[in-house]
C-alpha cells in the first residue's frame, strides 16, 4: 500500500488536530448527554458530596506537610518509592539480570507472552502501577524518561518536565511539588529512575526505538513519579 | 368551572393516561417505542433488552458493557484497556478523548455515524494521542489517520498479530501458502493441518460402557429403527450414553436444549456468546434467520437456533455441522461463493475421501476454529470471536496454513473476502516491508 492509497475518507492529515479534536469532543459530550437523568442525578450527588466534603474537610495539605494524626503526602511518596524502588532493583538485578545475563536461562522480552520470556522491568513496573492504579485512587505511580523507548512515556506535563531538568541538575535529591490535572490537585514526587544491572543498559542501548544508545550503569535513565491527590 | 379549571383536568387527565400508557409499554415486552435510533449489528437482537445496557437513572455503566465484552478483550491483550489510563497523567489526553469508557467511541442508537466495529468517532481518532507518530516513525509521514485501523495495519484492542515483532517473526517463515486457483485446490499431498478435536466431556465415569443398539433403552414407540441405528453408531453410544440419559424419565421426545450443556460445558457457553445464542442468552426466544441482517435463505427463516440446529445428535458424523449447516441459513455473497472458492473445494474434496484428513477448509475451519487449552483442542462455538476485526483470524486460523504477508493483504480486500477469497488479494499492505525496512 503506498502513502496516497491508504488516505480514505478525506480524514485529517498527520498535522492539524485542532478541528478533528474538536469534534471528537463534541462527539464526547453527545455521548454524555446519551446518560440522561442518570448523568443529571449523578451531577447533582457530586455537588452534594463536594459540599459536605468541602464542610468537613480539615486544612489543605497541599505543602506536603504533617497534617494533625496522620502523615505527610511526602513522607507517603517517599515510602512509596522505596518499595517501588526495592522491587523494582531487585527484578532488574536478580531476575532479569541473573536469568538472562549472567546464567542464560531465559530471555526478558517485551512480548513475553508469546516469547514465553521474563517480562521486561519497564513491563513489571508499569504492570504493577496499573493493577494499583485499579485497586485504590489514593496514589498513583508511573516510570517517565527524556529517553524512552516508547514516546508516551515521555513527560506530559509541566511537573513532570520540571522533575525531570531537576534531576539531571542533581540525582541526589527527588523533586516535588503540586500540580493539578482534570480538577484534581496531586502532591508529585520525581524520584531518579537508575539503571541498576547491565540489563538495564545493554536493552536500551541496543533498541531500536531507544534514542540513545551509550547509557551506563549508575545513570539515571528517567524517573519515578509518584502522586498523591490531595483531598 | 372556569375554561382555565376545565383546561387543568383535561391537562391532568391526559397526563396520568400518557402515564399509564408509557409504563404498560416500558413494563412489557415490546421496548420499540423508546428506541431513540437503530442498534449496530452486534446488539440489534437484544434491543428488547435495555436493562442489559441501561441503569435505571443511571445512565449506560461501563460495566453492562464489560458483562459480555470483559473476557473477549482480555483475551485481546487489550492495547488500549481501561487501567492503562487510569493514571492522571493520562489527563490531557482524556479531556480530549475519555478512552476509559466503550460508549464514548461505541455509541449505541446512532445509525447516521456508526462505523466498522461500531465505531461512532471519525475514522482519524488515534491522532488525539499519536500525533507524533512521524516523529518515531518516519515511514508514516504524510499518512491520514483515517488509515491507521482500517488498512490492516493497527487495530485499537487487538493488536496480537500487527505488532512489529510479530511481523518479523512471521515474515521470516518460508510461504506455506496452498496453491491458487487454476490449479487442484488442495492436492491429495497437502498435508492436514486442521486438528481432531480432542473435548473434555463432563460425564461421570462411573460404569458407563460403550452401547449397541440393542442396549437402546427407548420406549417401543419412540425407538424409530433408524434413529436407532444412527444413534448406535454416535460417539454418545461409545460414551455409554443411552436414549433415556438425554429423553429422560419420563420420556419425552423434544429433551430441552439446555440438556446439552450437562456433558458439553465450553460449547454452549461459546454459543450463547455468539450471535446464535446471544438472544438465548438475554433471555429472549431462538434466534432465527428471520430476525438476522445478514442474507438469509427464506425457505430457513423460521428456523430455531440451537445445538440441534447445527448437529444432528443422532449422528455420528459431524461434518455436516462444519459447512452444509451454515449454508443452509447464509445466503450473502461470500457464503455463497463458498462452495466454488479454493476452500470450498478442498473441503469438498476432504468430504470425498480424496484429500488428506484435516487439509479441507470448512466454514467452521475459520469462523468455529479448533483452539488449544492445555491438552484440550476445543471447536470455539462463537462463530463472532474472530470476526471482527478479522485480524483476529490471523494467529488462530489464516497462519495454519498461509504466510504472513498474503494473509494480511487478503483481509485487508473487501472485495476478496466479499468473493470468499477466489483468488490473490488486489491490495498490499505494506507492513511487512515497513517492518524489515527498520530492522535494516
Amino acid at each position: 500500500m503506498t502513502k496516497d492509497s491508504v488516505v480514505r475518507g478525506g480524514g485529517s492529515p498527520m498535522s492539524g488536530m485542532g478541528r478533528r479534536i474538536g469534534w471528537i469532543a463534541s462527539r464526547m459530550r453527545r455521548a454524555r448527554r446519551g446518560v440522561g437523568i442518570g448523568r443529571a442525578a449523578a451531577a447533582a450527588g457530586l455537588v452534594v458530596a463536594g459540599t459536605v466534603a468541602l464542610g468537613t474537610c480539615g486544612p489543605s495539605a497541599s505543602d506536603g506537610d504533617l497534617e494533625e494524626g496522620g502523615i505527610s503526602p511526602r513522607v507517603m511518596a517517599d515510602a512509596l518509592h522505596t518499595v517501588i524502588e526495592a522491587d523494582r532493583t531487585i527484578y532488574a538485578r536478580h531476575v532479569v539480570n541473573r536469568l538472562q545475563d549472567e546464567e542464560g536461562v531465559i530471555a526478558a522480552s517485551e512480548h513475553w507472552l508469546d516469547d514465553k520470556a521474563l517480562p521486561l522491568p519497564a513491563q513489571v513496573f508499569r504492570m504493577g502501577a496499573e493493577l494499583a492504579a485499579e485497586k485504590s485512587d489514593d496514589f498513583y505511580y508511573a516510570l517517565i524518561s527524556k529517553w524512552p523507548i516508547n514516546i508516551q512515556n515521555e513527560p506530559r506535563t509541566p511537573m513532570e518536565a520540571e522533575g525531570l531538568d531537576s534531576l539531571a541538575a542533581d540525582p541526589s535529591r527527588p523533586f516535588y511539588g503540586n500540580e493539578t490535572l482534570a480538577g484534581t490537585t496531586y502532591f508529585t514526587a520525581v524520584y531518579p529512575d537508575v539503571a541498576v544491572a547491565e540489563a538495564c543498559v545493554t536493552c536500551h542501548n541496543a533498541h531500536r526505538d531507544s534514542p540513545r544508545d551509550d547509557f551506563r550503569v549508575g545513570e539515571v535513565m528517567g524517573a519515578v513519579v509518584v502522586r498523591i491527590p490531595l483531598r | 368551572m372556569t375554561r382555565g379549571g376545565r383546561f387543568s383536568r383535561l391537562w391532568l387527565i391526559l397526563s396520568l393516561a400518557a402515564c399509564v400508557y408509557l409504563g404498560a409499554r416500558i413494563g412489557g415486552d415490546d421496548k420499540t417505542l423508546f428506541i431513540p435510533g437503530a442498534m449496530t449489528d452486534g446488539h440489534h437482537q437484544i434491543e428488547m433488552a435495555c436493562a442489559s445496557c441501561h441503569t435505571p437513572f443511571g445512565g449506560v455503566a461501563q460495566a453492562s458493557c464489560l458483562v459480555c465484552h470483559e473476557a473477549e478483550l482480555a483475551e485481546a491483550l487489550d492495547a488500549h484497556g481501561n487501567r492503562k489510563f487510569l493514571n492522571p497523567r493520562n489527563a490531557v489526553q482524556l479531556e480530549r478523548l475519555d478512552v476509559r469508557r466503550c460508549i464514548v467511541c461505541h455509541t449505541e442508537h446512532r445509525p447516521a455515524i456508526t462505523g466498522e466495529m461500531g465505531v461512532t468517532l471519525p475514522l482519524d481518532y488515534c491522532s488525539v494521542c499519536h500525533e507524533n507518530v512521524a516523529r518515531v516513525r518516519p515511514s508514516h509521514e504524510g499518512m491520514s489517520f483515517v488509515s491507521c485501523a482500517s488498512a490492516g495495519c493497527h487495530n485499537f484492542h487487538d493488536n496480537r498479530a500487527l505488532y512489529e515483532d510479530f511481523l518479523l517473526a512471521h515474515a521470516r517463515e518460508p510461504s506455506g501458502d496452498p496453491p491458487m486457483p487454476g490449479a487442484d485446490p488442495h492436492p491429495a499431498t497437502f498435508p492436514g493441518r486442521f486438528p481432531p478435536r480432542r473435548t473434555p466431556i463432563a460425564v461421570e465415569p462411573g460404569d458407563r460402557r460403550s452401547l449397541t443398539a440393542a442396549d437402546a433403552d427407548a420406549p417401543a414407540a419412540s425407538a424409530r429403527g433408524e434413529l436407532v441405528e444412527r444413534w448406535a453408531g454416535s460417539a454418545h453410544a461409545r460414551a455409554g450414553i443411552n436414549c433415556g440419559d438425554c429423553h429422560g424419565a419420563p420420556w419425552t421426545d423434544d429433551p430441552p436444549e439446555e440438556l446439552c450443556g450437562t456433558c458439553h460445558v465450553e460449547e454452549p457457553r461459546g454459543f450463547r456468546a455468539g450471535k446464535h445464542g446471544m438472544r438465548l442468552a438475554a433471555g429472549f426466544g431462538p434466534m432465527t434467520p428471520a430476525l438476522a441482517r445478514l442474507p438469509m435463505k427464506s425457505e430457513a427463516s423460521s428456523f430455531a437456533l440451537g445445538c440441534g440446529s447445527c448437529h444432528d445428535v443422532h449422528d455420528v458424523d459431524l461434518r455436516p455441522a462444519a459447512a452444509a449447516a451454515c449454508l443452509s441459513c447464509h445466503a450473502d455473497e461470500h457464503s455463497e461463493s463458498y462452495p466454488a472458492s479454493p476452500h470450498g473445494r478442498s473441503w469438498e474434496s476432504e468430504l470425498a475421501g480424496l484429500g488428506t484428513p484435516g487439509s479441507g477448509v470448512s466454514c467452521a475451519s475459520c469462523h468455529m476454529p479448533r483452539l488449544q487449552e492445555g491438552d484440550a483442542i476445543l471447536v470455539q462455538h462463537n462463530q463472532n470471536a474472530n470476526l471482527r476485526p478479522n485480524e483476529k483470524m490471523i494467529r488462530e486460523v489464516c497462519l495454519t496454513c498461509h504466510s504472513l504477508g498474503l494473509t494480511i493483504d487478503a483481509l485487508a480486500d473487501p472485495e476478496s473476502i466479499r468473493r470468499n477469497f477466489p483468488g490473490p488479494p488486489a491490495l498490499h499492505v505494506e507492513s511487512l516491508e515497513m517492518a524489515r525496512a527498520r530492522r535494516r
